[in-house]
């Protein structure tokens, strides 16, 4: 079976549509068009450092940054539970968690935008009791709320998985030998976990920090996150340098706190989704 | 015992909280007002308009066309790719997986705005062929990472064996290598073409003139503000996605076993 030739068309078309766009990319990002022709600059790059843009990163940073802290501090005890060993129906319990995940990801924000508008329906309930309404769309927190919402099976799984592998019997002679369960989970069962706690942070956060389309649904664009700058630059202001070098920043970013995770994570058996 | 049942209330809480928005949308598909929060009676008008809309019949049109078709010719050359790469020598291997790795570690969002410069720069038109092109494109890293497992559990000498016997290479591969790894290839099929049902933020970037997948149509309608249709599409498309995702994890529960 020394037949490499079959690959060549994947390797054909791996130039073509992953290399040459993301080399594109980067030149769209460095070379500015001038009267002598095309000419290196990082200007792009450097406009990106204004205060303006700046700040852009920084709230899309920290938006995705709390919703993924409030997506572990929710999903962890989640992944406990199903990974411990007296429930009975995990594996359907599991399935029912990561459900929502394959369910389109623009009706899972839509649905919010429907409970949460101004005649929606936890308006109506608030109303019932006399309180309300109030504009809960449009701000900080509905963000937040739906990237928690829409991220929080990708901090689930990975938790459980790493969870599920850890040998009883560690735990058993940790309580033979005297050891709380308060002690147990800070000392076994916490560190064991953090494979799965890191590929879920980073399951989570990358999603979050690039996404346009929450903001733009439950935001109402008027909290512009990076995401939203680059399609911006791409389609209504056409300005593609400074959109390709915006995209370079956050693919660099990306990439190497992947590098950083997956040094965290070297058995890969946190990542996946099956 | 009080532990068992605080754990199971709290699961309780997360799956309600999963559920609830999902659960109230599809209700609310069946009311007979265009409210959100008043309950006018049973219907199935939304449905009717629904089926009645040119645009999402075209949108449904096209997303299905580009599912079959790129989730076809994605598990053509990613299973094809995958046996090639799996023969290579290691450090070409470990290259070729890396930029394979890259499509699916980049944000979908740099994905998309590559491709579409690329696709302007060599100035093909936005539209069915570019969409179809793109989602090719990130499907084969799927279909390579299911077949690839399948092709390490795989006994290399199955193949010189069926040489020996004489087979021609062909004629080894239909009746040796391809039913063993079959189940991986099937997987990356059903995996390319619920990805390729599902894609939002690429498909976004990659298409023009006037052919849009239900995605696109969902962002548009979404952002003029809340639509009883869309509530009908929901229930609909999360019926088909439960269908799907039962036979994925029949055949994936099959395999582990």
């Amino acid at each position: 079976m020394k037949k490499r030739w079959i690959s060549y068309p994947y390797l054909l078309w791996m130039i073509i549509f992953i290399i040459v766009p993301l080399i594109l990319v980067l030149c769209f990002s460095i070379f500015i068009s001038t009267d002598n022709g095309l000419q290196f600059s990082l200007n792009n790059y450097k406009r990106f450092m204004e205060p303006l843009y700046l700040k852009v990163l920084w709230r899309s940073v920290v938006l995705a940054g709390i919703s993924t802290i409030i997506c572990l501090i929710l999903g962890y005890p989640v992944a406990m539970i199903l990974a411990s060993k007296q429930m009975s129906k995990k594996s359907f319990l599991l399935f029912l968690c990561i459900l929502p995940m394959w369910m389109n990801f623009l009706l899972r924000t839509y649905a919010w935008m429907t409970l949460l508008e101004k005649n929606g329906f936890i308006n109506k309930i608030l109303s019932f009791f006399g309180i309300g309404p109030f504009q809960l769309l449009y701000n900080n927190a509905a963000v937040i709320l739906g990237m928690v919402y829409n991220f929080i099976p990708f901090m689930i799984l990975p938790i459980y998985s790493v969870m599920k592998k850890i040998d009883p019997s560690v735990i058993e002679a940790a309580e033979d030998l005297g050891a709380n369960q308060i002690t147990v989970f800070k000392k076994i069962i916490f560190p064991l976990s953090l494979p799965g706690v890191f590929s879920g942070i980073s399951m989570v956060f990358m999603p979050a920090v690039t996404t346009f389309v929450i903001p733009r649904l439950l935001g109402g664009g008027q909290f512009m996150l990076i995401g939203n700058l680059i399609e911006r630059q791409f389609l209504l202001s056409g300005d593609w340098n400074f959109g390709s070098a915006v995209s370079i920043v956050m693919m660099i970013i990306i990439l190497i706190s992947m590098a950083i995770i997956s040094k965290y994570d070297k058995e890969h058996e946190g990542g996946q989704l099956w | 015992m009080v532990k068992n049942i605080i754990s199971r209330i709290y699961l309780f809480i997360i799956l309600l909280f999963l559920y609830a928005p999902i659960v109230i949308l599809m209700i609310f598909s069946f009311n007979d007002s265009k409210s959100r929060a008043k309950w006018n009676g049973f219907t199935l008008k939304w449905y009717e308009s629904l089926f009645s809309d040119p645009d999402i019949k075209k949108a449904l049109y096209y997303t299905i066309i580009i599912a079959i078709l790129s989730s076809i010719i994605s598990t053509i050359i990613g299973t094809l790719a995958a046996i090639g790469i799996h023969n290579m020598q290691k450090w070409k291997k470990i290259f070729i997986m890396n930029v394979t790795y890259l499509p699916i570690l980049n944000p979908d969002i740099v994905t998309g705005i590559s491709l579409m410069i690329l696709f302007i720069f060599v100035n093909l038109k936005l539209g069915f062929t570019t969409m179809l092109l793109a989602h090719i494109t990130f499907n084969i890293p799927y279909v390579i990472l299911s077949v690839m497992p399948k092709l390490k559990q795989l006994n290399k000498h199955l193949y010189e064996a069926a040489l020996d016997l004489g087979a021609t290479p062909l004629y080894a591969f239909y009746k040796v290598i391809l039913p063993e790894i079959m189940p991986g290839v099937i997987t990356g099929a059903l995996l390319a073409f619920t990805l390729s049902l599902d894609d939002f933020v690429i498909s976004f970037f990659n298409t023009g003139s006037g052919v849009t997948n239900l995605s696109i149509t969902i962002y548009s309608m979404a952002r003029r503000g809340v639509e009883p249709t869309i509530n009908a599409l929901s229930t609909l498309m999360f019926i088909v996605v439960l269908i799907l995702l039962f036979i994925v994890n029949k055949r994936t529960s099959k395999d582990t076993n």
